[in-house]
């Protein structure tokens, strides 16, 4: 841990600004800026995942580091800034991390194979509305690893269980479900990620308020594709 | 294959540790229902006791039972361990530095682990002293010519140390249970959004239930039996 100081922090800035302000003055000092992932700043694309005095993405419930702003911290704090911690998680540099094991798990089933080319028409399949919000609700997950960093035993569970569960709810979903869930699975243990023991630690730090019921799912739909379906 | 792949990941052997846990969540009901028969009045309680005790060790299926409880208890402990060293490791080499992830869950649900290796010292205690004792200690005969275990049990609960150990242990399998029994149907996946809070509602019930009774028998030997 390397001690800064900085002075004349506006409440208003988001967490963000307050990091690019520090390393401005870093760099102005000719000392090297703190390296630190971001990209949309609207808390939409989950690249900006920080551990903030002890808590993912800091202080508040359902927010992303970027949504963060000063006025929740007192004048005077010392605020505690880590990287998101897990063994699947390498560091690059400092507050950098590599998230590339939940894209992988992605890559091994979390998608439907479907022509491309022209968008069907889009009432074709009827959806009923609950559903559809249903499986948006899971759809939400940016994918930041805040899951995975608050997690005692550092599980991708609720990842994984938002990916399988928003394809799994609609009917485009359907048909690879079994393949789907199986694989992602597998992937996921791949990755050395740690096993979930339901503590749902996870839903209270997820900045998309994903259910931690996704994870109930994908063991339904895991347990389902084994005993019922061979998965392979 | 599927039946090969139960400790191939981690749901299959979350799957191993819950329906292990659920096991013995059964047996503990109909053990608890047995062990009631202690809170009649002594001379009663030493007949239909020993006579119970009697009954157990010598049906069949109650061995076979027996064995099935013996063999979940290992696994159940075993696997347990397997999920837990695994946890370590997937947390990385460096831990955080400034650590209040425990504001976001209930400090027993992160425990499990913990609280296991307690229950199994003090099943290792409790089954020692009786289990041990009634298959190959020297026991003597009562009456009616079954093994005289009464005597023991209330000389053990005459102990108020001894009863302290049985209310703090049973405590903890409390605590085990207030997580683990609405977690092994979550880990099976056998949960809906609408009603998966009556199964933890449930969950508490039981445990509450089961936690109760045992508890109630030492403290009750101890108070009025002794
Ligand atoms: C009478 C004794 C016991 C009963 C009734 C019991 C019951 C349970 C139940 C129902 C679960 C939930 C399973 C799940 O979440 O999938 C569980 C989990 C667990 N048990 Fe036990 N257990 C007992 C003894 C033990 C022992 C002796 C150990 C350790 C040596 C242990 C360690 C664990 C661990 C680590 C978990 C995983 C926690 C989790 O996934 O949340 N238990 N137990
Ligand atoms: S920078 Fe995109 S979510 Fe924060």
């Amino acid at each position: 841990m390397v001690d800064y100081q900085l002075d004349d922090v506006n409440p208003e800035m988001s967490f963000l600004e307050m990091l690019d302000t520090l390393n401005e003055q870093l760099v102005l000092k000719g000392e090297p800026p703190i390296e630190f992932d971001h990209d949309c700043r609207e808390g939409i694309c989950g690249q900006c995942g920080l551990f903030i005095n002890g808590r993912a993405h800091g202080p508040l419930a359902a927010t992303t580091t970027c949504q963060l702003h000063m006025r929740s911290f007192e004048d005077g704090d010392t605020i505690y800034v880590e990287p998101f911690r897990a063994k699947a998680f390498p560091i690059i540099k400092d507050l950098k991390i590599n998230r590339s094991a939940l894209d992988r798990i992605i890559q091994a089933g979390g998608f439907i194979s479907t022509h491309t080319g022209d968008a069907p028409e889009a009432n074709s399949i009827p959806i009923p509305h609950h559903v559809a919000e249903q499986a948006f609700d899971s759809a939400a997950c940016i994918g930041c690893g805040a899951c995975v960093a608050t997690c005692k035993n550092s599980s991708a569970a609720l990842f994984t269980g938002a990916k399988v569960s928003h394809l799994v709810i609609l009917p485009q979903g359907k048909a690879e479900a079994a393949t789907r869930v199986v694989q992602m699975v597998d992937q996921m243990e791949k990755e050395a990620f740690g096993n979930c023991t339901n503590t749902k630690a996870c839903e209270v730090e997820c900045p998309q308020g994903i259910s931690a019921d996704d994870i109930l799912r994908m063991n339904f739909e895991y347990n389902k594709a084994v005993l019922l379906v061979d998965g392979k | 294959m599927p039946t090969l792949s139960f400790l191939s990941n981690s749901i299959s052997r979350k799957n191993l540790m819950a329906l292990t846990g659920l096991f013995l969540c059964l047996f503990l009901v109909i053990h608890l229902a047995g062990n009631l028969q202690l809170l009649l009045p002594p001379e009663r309680a030493q007949t239909q006791y020993n006579f119970y005790s009697q009954l157990l060790s010598h049906n069949y299926l109650i061995k076979l039972v027996s064995y099935a409880l013996y063999l979940s208890i290992l696994i159940h402990a075993l696997d347990a361990l397997i999920l837990t060293v695994q946890n370590w490791r997937a947390n990385g080499a460096q831990g955080y530095v400034y650590d209040r992830r425990r504001t976001a869950s209930a400090w027993y649900s992160r425990n499990m682990g913990l609280l296991g290796s307690l229950i199994f010292v003090f099943l290792v205690i409790h089954l020692k002293d009786f289990w041990f004792q009634y298959k190959f200690g020297v026991v003597p005969m009562d009456a009616e010519g079954h093994k005289d275990i009464y005597p023991i049990v209330v000389a053990a609960y005459s102990e108020l140390w001894y009863v302290l150990v049985y209310v703090v242990s049973l405590l903890i399998l409390g605590f085990h249970l207030w997580h683990g029994f609405a977690s092994a149907f979550q880990s099976l996946g056998l949960y809906h959004s609408r009603y998966g809070k009556w199964v933890k509602y449930f969950g508490w019930f039981y445990t509450i239930v089961i936690t109760g009774g045992f508890i109630l028998i030492p403290l009750w030997v101890y108070f009025f039996n002794y």
